[in-house]
């Protein structure tokens, strides 16, 4: 490489981690994303006198044509999918560079073991690392897409199934040591291991609960992040290494502040087969109290009467695309005089931060908004807490029941305002697959009926009283 | 020292600078930071070129040639998908 590519390539590092630095700040964000989406130009044209192209021949009009198709499929899907669907489409890019990231290792291994330089061990690791990981966070990223279109959202899970995995992935690890000690050309090893990274990524997905994917597809894109790195070693590219590392260091401290805003250790995300364990005592334990459910009319005076009022959305809200509802709903008790905050628990929805794209999407502006360790010390002061479509944050069992599978993950306390409002379809059980003692307690009233449904009602009823 | 010691020199530092950068991000940004930080993981597209252009076997085309779009799709759809989601962050004025 020469100085001046190398140059180039020192600045398109900077314009990642800049780029980086700046989305996470609300302010600068959008400038950060665009920063890092100009490096990325950058390296692009930087790569092209890499490629030691002398004439153009058929791997470049491959290489056009291939760049052309990902483009209309990235912007299709990008522009198209419905911002309650953003999670699914994150898993989707992820899964497509792992797969990159997999092929780009395999194809150097299988090119090098073949050829008169052969593959020295200092190559090898590298390039069985991206081949390993990268499959793994394909096949994964497929599975928790999946899940978060609704198929197979449930843990599945069988006896023996961790144990299963680890000889699987121990046996993963004895081909990759068989091939970087020597055999490195034995192509049907390599075949088998990249068969056998592909199943142990859905392995690895398939017993873990819808409810934990927004862990699960931050920890593949990590992974991803490490692959592209490893490729980076491996084709000698400072750039690949740097980005592909900084996405690998970030996203696994994402992972981890994600799992610390439920409570739980990432192993547990990972092994555990959520609510498998206690569940059966939180059950047992039994439910005090009746449900008092409420009409959308009488709902609306207390909305209309009150002088604070917190609502605290949640995957219901996203599901019945509710979230313009929501915002109309909030002026209109800002016109009467009404304060309106909205509580966000950092795990609500599918992803966390899915309630603020929503709100942001129906135009909320983000001072309304409300982190959970903000709100809950002024929570019983609230008036009417307004929970739309959100079940497991509000579950005051979390705070009181040892056995509880939630106990300890910390929790938006609408039960300590004076009157808590539930929106509902049923009385299902979320995520967790427990019962709700919210829904059970005195000052608690059910709405029951589609989020949108009811909130056109509320609307309805707001203006006209 | 080899080239291969400095890079990995430069491996260990990229990671340490990944953790600062994020260790204070308001939750309501994780998402968009997912989003974006997959987008920059879609640098795999240069790898796929490169390989791409070295390719010299129908079978090493064809992989190398899905790897490109699949690389493709990652880095254009990663950055406009997280482009759609924050320019949803306005302050009402």
């Amino acid at each position: 490489m020469s100085s001046t590519l190398a140059l180039i390539f020192i600045g398109v590092a900077v314009l990642f981690i800049l780029g980086i630095k700046f989305l996470s700040s609300p302010r600068t964000a959008r400038y950060g994303n665009l920063l890092a989406a100009a490096g990325m130009l950058v390296a692009f044209f930087a790569t092209i006198p890499l490629m030691q192209l002398h004439e153009w021949n058929l791997n470049c009009t491959l290489i056009v044509v291939g760049i052309l198709i990902g483009l209309v499929m990235g912007a299709v899907g990008a522009y198209s999918v419905k911002m309650t669907a953003m999670p699914q489409m994150v898993a989707a890019f992820n899964g497509l560079g792992g797969g990159s990231a997999a092929l780009v290792a395999s194809l150097e291994f299988l090119r090098r073991s073949h050829s008169l330089e052969g593959v020295t061990v200092s190559a090898a690791v590298p390039m069985l690392f991206a081949t390993l990981i990268g499959s793994l966070s394909f096949s994964g990223s497929i599975i928790a897409f999946l899940k978060l279109e609704g198929k197979f959202e449930k843990p599945h899970t069988f006896p023996g199934q961790n144990f299963l995995n680890g000889v699987v992935f121990l046996v993963i690890l004895g081909l990759c040591g068989y091939l970087i000690g020597g055999e490195t050309t034995n192509s049907t090893a390599f075949i088998v291991m990249f068969a056998l990274a592909l199943a142990f990524g859905i392995a690895m997905v398939m017993p873990i609960g819808g409810a934990d994917m927004p862990v699960v597809i931050s920890l593949l894109n990590s992974f991803t992040g490490l692959a592209v790195a490893g490729d980076g070693f491996v084709i000698n590219n400072l750039s690949m290494i740097v980005a592909g590392t900084l996405v690998g260091s970030s996203g696994t401290l994402l992972t981890l502040l994600m799992c610390k805003a439920m409570n739980r250790p990432v192993t547990n995300v990972l092994f555990g087969a959520f609510g498998s364990g206690g569940g059966g005592q939180a059950a047992a334990a039994g439910v005090a109290g009746t449900v008092k459910p409420i009409q959308a009319d009488e709902a609306a005076l207390l909305l209309a009467y009150a002088q604070r009022v917190v609502v605290v959305p949640g995957y219901g809200m996203a599901v019945a695309q509710a979230q313009h509802q929501v915002r109309e709903l909030s002026d209109e008790l800002g016109k009467r005089g009404v304060e309106v905050q909205f509580a966000i628990h950092p795990v609500a929805g599918r992803m966390p931060g899915h309630m603020n794209v929503l709100l942001a999407e129906a135009n909320v502006p983000y001072d309304q908004l409300c982190e959970m360790e903000a709100i809950n010390p002024s929570m019983d002061r609230v008036d009417v807490c307004l929970v739309i479509g959100a079940n497991d944050v509000v579950n005051p069992a979390a705070r009181e029941e040892k056995g509880s599978p939630i106990y300890g993950m910390p929790i938006i306390e609408a039960d300590h305002a004076k009157t808590v409002i539930v929106m509902k379809r049923s009385m299902a059980k979320g995520f967790a697959g427990i019962e709700n003692h919210l829904f059970y307690k005195d000052n608690t009233r059910m709405l029951f009926g589609d989020a949108k449904a009811s909130l056109n009602a509320l609307i309805a009823a707001v203006k006209a009283s | 020292m080899s080239v291969e010691i400095l890079v990995l020199f430069i491996f260990v530092l990229a990671i340490f600078v990944g953790f600062e950068e994020i260790s204070k991000v308001p939750s309501m940004l994780h998402t968009p930071l997912m989003s974006g930080t997959n987008a920059i993981h879609g640098i795999i597209l240069l790898g796929g070129m490169l390989v791409l252009a070295a390719a010299d076997t129908t079978l090493s085309r064809a992989l190398g040639f899905v790897a490109v779009v699949f690389g493709s799709a990652n880095v254009f759809g990663g950055f406009m998908v997280t482009d759609r989601m924050l320019q949803m962050f306005k302050k009402k004025k």
